[in-house]
């Protein structure tokens, strides 16, 4: 694996002083520095890339953050921000010679609003917790990332997480009001407010996917929705993806917003049935799920909508899930298709581009001549409802030159989502893994206007460094997600 | 007026204003020079600068020149039966998409829907470097760089001249219908807290002193389901009533003096202050008609946690937004020197400092 583009330009820091001018602030068990005790901290989701932090710290209070930070900020030492490191970017890789902030001990929620339908919780918090906290009252938290039961809702807004509800319920940046932050500088700044908008500059959506680089989110207050009625869930197979991804078309152009649409390529669909036997048509040569929500009259009307035009755009099987267990077991599969494919391959690297929708039959294609062209198999899973795909490269890193191969082939289907006016990260993050694919999707003056941003809440970069924006002489390498022998880094979160 | 790409005109005309230190203030369609502060500078004209350039309704995105008519766009999306869900209010004939951006103007439907920020997919600008640069895209999801983006949502052209954006569009409900209810704002605001924690598919709320209104959307028998619920009697007029808020329009508006933008949390109770008052996004938006001093307004509300604007009339060389809090002042001033360092775009018309 190649380095990550990591300034190494910070001055040597005297890590025993540093430890003791932390020990001064915090209880000695909350500032690890041994190496066996820094060792879980060496890497978030993207384990090929590791690094130990010279020094992990665990605050309690927000007093200690800012005491922390303003250490930092008057030492020149780097700070890397951690919720529960199941990113996929490498975005809380922490710096060699830099502070990693945990932010573990901030779990609590510290207030559930149900006249407003708004929780005011701590980043530590995860992100499936406030849901299950506000359920008795009728209420949830709408973004769903894969990794929910895992992930805090810190590193959700730091990443502007997304989920499969995306498309009908927005990103983390639709669903949060408010944020605290605490600045490099160790100030506490109040973002957002109690109505809907805050006067001045829009800093909510400025640090809602800003990785961890402007400033450390130290609170975060949710919007709640009413739980749907109902929820009901449509499986339909198609001989040609083409036809698949016309029916997605079909279904928005006939004015209906599904709660998920999802779609599966052929060797997807047959990883994923070989893994749980969901019961998907191992023939087709993609499937689509598609969930509506709602009250119950909606939720008839949009299930007899979404038939017809399933079959009208030529599916040659359309399934209703009879009740919760068969819905549940239409999920199972595709939210199975990230492990079933590391059964099947000694390794493979995952992809997180977005596509205009009508370019997929085409970007598809590229994809399989590709394929071909680099000796490399392919499965698709893909959030068809907003475009964003993830192709699964199967790999065997054992194999002399495939690892340079896949991340070849991975850099080519990134140009290609660019090239078709897409993305290189629809939900991952840039982190350190797409840090050189930046320079694909933007120019230099846009990159400048970053490092400008960047310089206003953090003159001496000393927050997150070399994450998100690449210095401008550093556009060449790509990176990558690697998983070895199908073994994920957190095994027990669904990956979808 | 033809569409046409004044792109590379506007950028010489920043150029110029910068190597001339001189001032620019943006205008649009001018339907909206009656918001924030006095604008001063000579005048950048973006309305030439429009055309539709992309729309694929079945992925529900529109892009857009700055200087396109905003009824344009929604007469395009109408024949899709399609529309901008965050309801933009027009305030005149002109209203272009730049401005209904720059400005973050929301309507009726923004507090189930969201606001025109949370539409904003992706934009060209120009900052006040003179470079035209381009963020986000065409696409719902899209997690690479900053979002500047949104952060251009509201900032008044403070921090870069629109050049062109691209929204996420949503159909248009099947059915709509309105119900008004003969209950007082007090009993309103009790009504609407409780309704929030129901699955109900209400997508406008509003008191105006009189009655409460209420708008339902979506399938016809969920409509009809939940107008069963709510009771009340139906609205004959409802596309009228709510285009006529929107638009401020209704006779609430029909005022010589100062009005108050006042966004608050929804639940707040009826606030002792002197004057007329009309409530919309269930609470959370409130009209104030009153002769009441900035700082009055301001401290009452202080307590609820919410902020003020003058909206129309009054003075405009005061803070016509509400202050900021020292530290929040400081990162807002830096932000504007990332984009603007000369400080030539709309200096002034946001906060008198920048």
């Amino acid at each position: 694996m190649h380095n990550p583009d990591v300034p190494a330009s910070f001055d040597s820091i005297d890590k025993p002083a540093l430890v003791r001018a932390l020990r001064q602030l915090l209880p000695a068990e909350s500032v690890l520095d041994r190496r066996e005790d820094l060792r879980p901290y060496e890497c978030d989701g993207l384990s090929a890339y590791r690094q130990l932090p010279l020094v992990t710290v665990l605050p309690e209070t927000v007093e200690q953050v800012q005491a922390i930070v303003r250490l930092c900020h008057q030492r020149r030492v780097p700070v890397v921000a951690r919720g529960a490191g199941t990113g996929l970017s490498g975005g809380a890789l922490p710096h060699q010679q830099g502070v990693l902030l945990s932010l573990a001990k901030f779990s609590a929620i510290l207030s559930i609003d149900t006249e407003q339908c708004l929780a005011r919780v701590q980043p530590g918090v995860r992100n499936l917790a406030i849901s299950q906290a506000v359920a008795p009252h009728g209420l949830y938290y709408a973004p769903d990332p894969s990794s929910q039961i895992a992930c805090t809702i810190g590193g959700n807004v730091a990443e502007n997480s997304g989920g499969v509800h995306c498309l009908k319920y927005g990103l983390t940046v639709h669903n949060i009001q408010a944020l605290k932050i605490v600045t490099i500088e160790g100030e506490l700044l109040s973002i957002g407010g109690g109505g809907l908008d805050a006067p001045g500059y829009d800093l909510l959506a400025l640090l809602t996917g800003s990785e961890g680089m402007l400033g450390v989110i130290v609170e975060v207050t949710v919007k709640l929705l009413p739980l749907p009625e109902r929820a009901q869930v449509l499986l339909a197979a198609f001989d040609d993806v083409a036809r698949a991804a016309e029916a997605v078309g079909n279904i928005i152009a006939a004015g209906i917003i599904p709660a998920g649409l999802e779609m599966m390529d052929r060797p997807a669909i047959q990883a994923a049935e070989d893994f749980v036997h969901a019961g998907y048509p191992r023939d087709a040569a993609a499937i689509l799920l598609c969930e509506v929500d709602g009250s119950n009259e909606e939720v008839s009307a949009h299930v007899f909508q979404v038939r017809r035009i399933l079959k009208d755009s030529g599916a040659t099987e359309v399934r209703t899930a009879r009740d919760a267990a068969e819905r549940e077991a239409f999920w199972k599969g595709r939210k199975a298709a990230f492990p079933a494919v590391g059964r099947i391959s000694p390794d493979y690297y995952c992809m997180d581009g977005t596509i205009p929708r009508r370019h997929l039959p085409q970007v598809l294609r590229e994809i399989s001549q590709l394929s071909q062209q680099y000796g490399l198999a392919v499965a698709n899973v893909f959030h068809a409802g907003d475009g964003n795909l993830h192709p699964l490269i199967l790999y065997d890193a054992n194999k002399p030159g495939e690892l340079e191969r896949t991340e070849a082939f991975g850099g080519r289907i990134l140009e290609l989502c660019v090239r078709v006016g897409g993305t290189i990260t629809g939900e991952h993050g840039v982190g350190v893994e797409k840090i050189n694919q930046m320079c694909a999707q933007f120019g230099s003056a846009e990159l400048a206007q970053f490092h400008a941003i960047k310089a206003a809440f953090d003159t001496d970069g000393l927050l997150n460094p070399g994450k998100a924006v690449p210095s401008l002489h550093r556009c060449a390498e790509l990176g990558a997600m690697h998983v070895h022998r199908g073994e994920l880094p957190f095994p027990e979160l669904e990956r979808f | 007026m033809s569409d046409q790409d004044l792109s590379s005109r506007l950028c010489e005309q920043v150029c110029a204003a910068l190597d001339a230190q001189r001032p620019l203030r943006i205008q649009g369609g001018g339907s909206k020079s009656f918001y924030g502060r006095t604008p001063s500078g000579d005048l950048l004209e973006v309305a030439g600068h429009r055309g539709v350039t992309h729309y694929a309704p079945t992925e529900l995105v529109l892009s857009a020149r700055a200087g396109t008519p905003l009824a344009d766009i929604e007469q395009l999306l109408r024949e899709q039966r399609q529309m901008l869900a965050f309801e933009p209010p027009h305030y005149g004939e002109g209203a272009t998409l730049g401005g209904t951006i720059a400005c973050n103007f929301s309507g009726p439907r923004r507090a189930w829907a969201g606001a025109a920020r949370d539409f904003v997919l992706g934009c060209r600008v120009i900052n006040g470097r003179g470079e035209v640069l381009s963020f986000g895209g065409e696409v719902m999801k899209n997690v690479a760089g900053y979002d500047v983006s949104r952060l251009m949502c509201g900032a008044m052209g403070t921090l870069g001249v629109l050049l062109e954006v691209s929204l996420k569009v949503l159909p248009m409900p099947e059915t709509e219908i309105s119900v008004c209810l003969q209950i007082s704002e007090q009993e309103a605001l009790r009504q609407w807290r409780a309704w929030a924690r129901q699955p109900l598919p209400v997508t406008a709320l509003c008191h105006d002193g009189n009655q409460c209104y209420v708008r339902l959307s979506g399938t016809a028998g969920a409509v009809d389901a939940a107008a069963r619920r709510i009771g009340g009697e139906r609205l004959a007029e409802n596309d009228r009533f709510w285009a006529r808020l929107r638009e401020q329009r209704h006779a609430f508006f029909d005022s010589a003096r100062p009005l108050w933008r006042l966004s608050l949390a929804a639940p707040t109770p009826a606030l002792p202050l002197a004057g007329k008052w009309l409530y919309e996004w269930g609470g959370a938006l409130r009209w104030l008609v009153s002769d009441t001093s900035a700082e009055s307004i301001r401290s009452a509300i202080r307590p609820a946690g919410g902020h003020a604007t003058l909206f129309r009339r009054g003075d405009r060389d005061q803070a016509v937004f509400q202050p900021l809090p020292a530290g929040l002042m400081r990162v807002q001033q830096k932000l504007k020197q990332a984009f603007d360092p000369h400080g030539i775009l709309n200096p002034g018309r946001l906060y008198p400092d920048f």
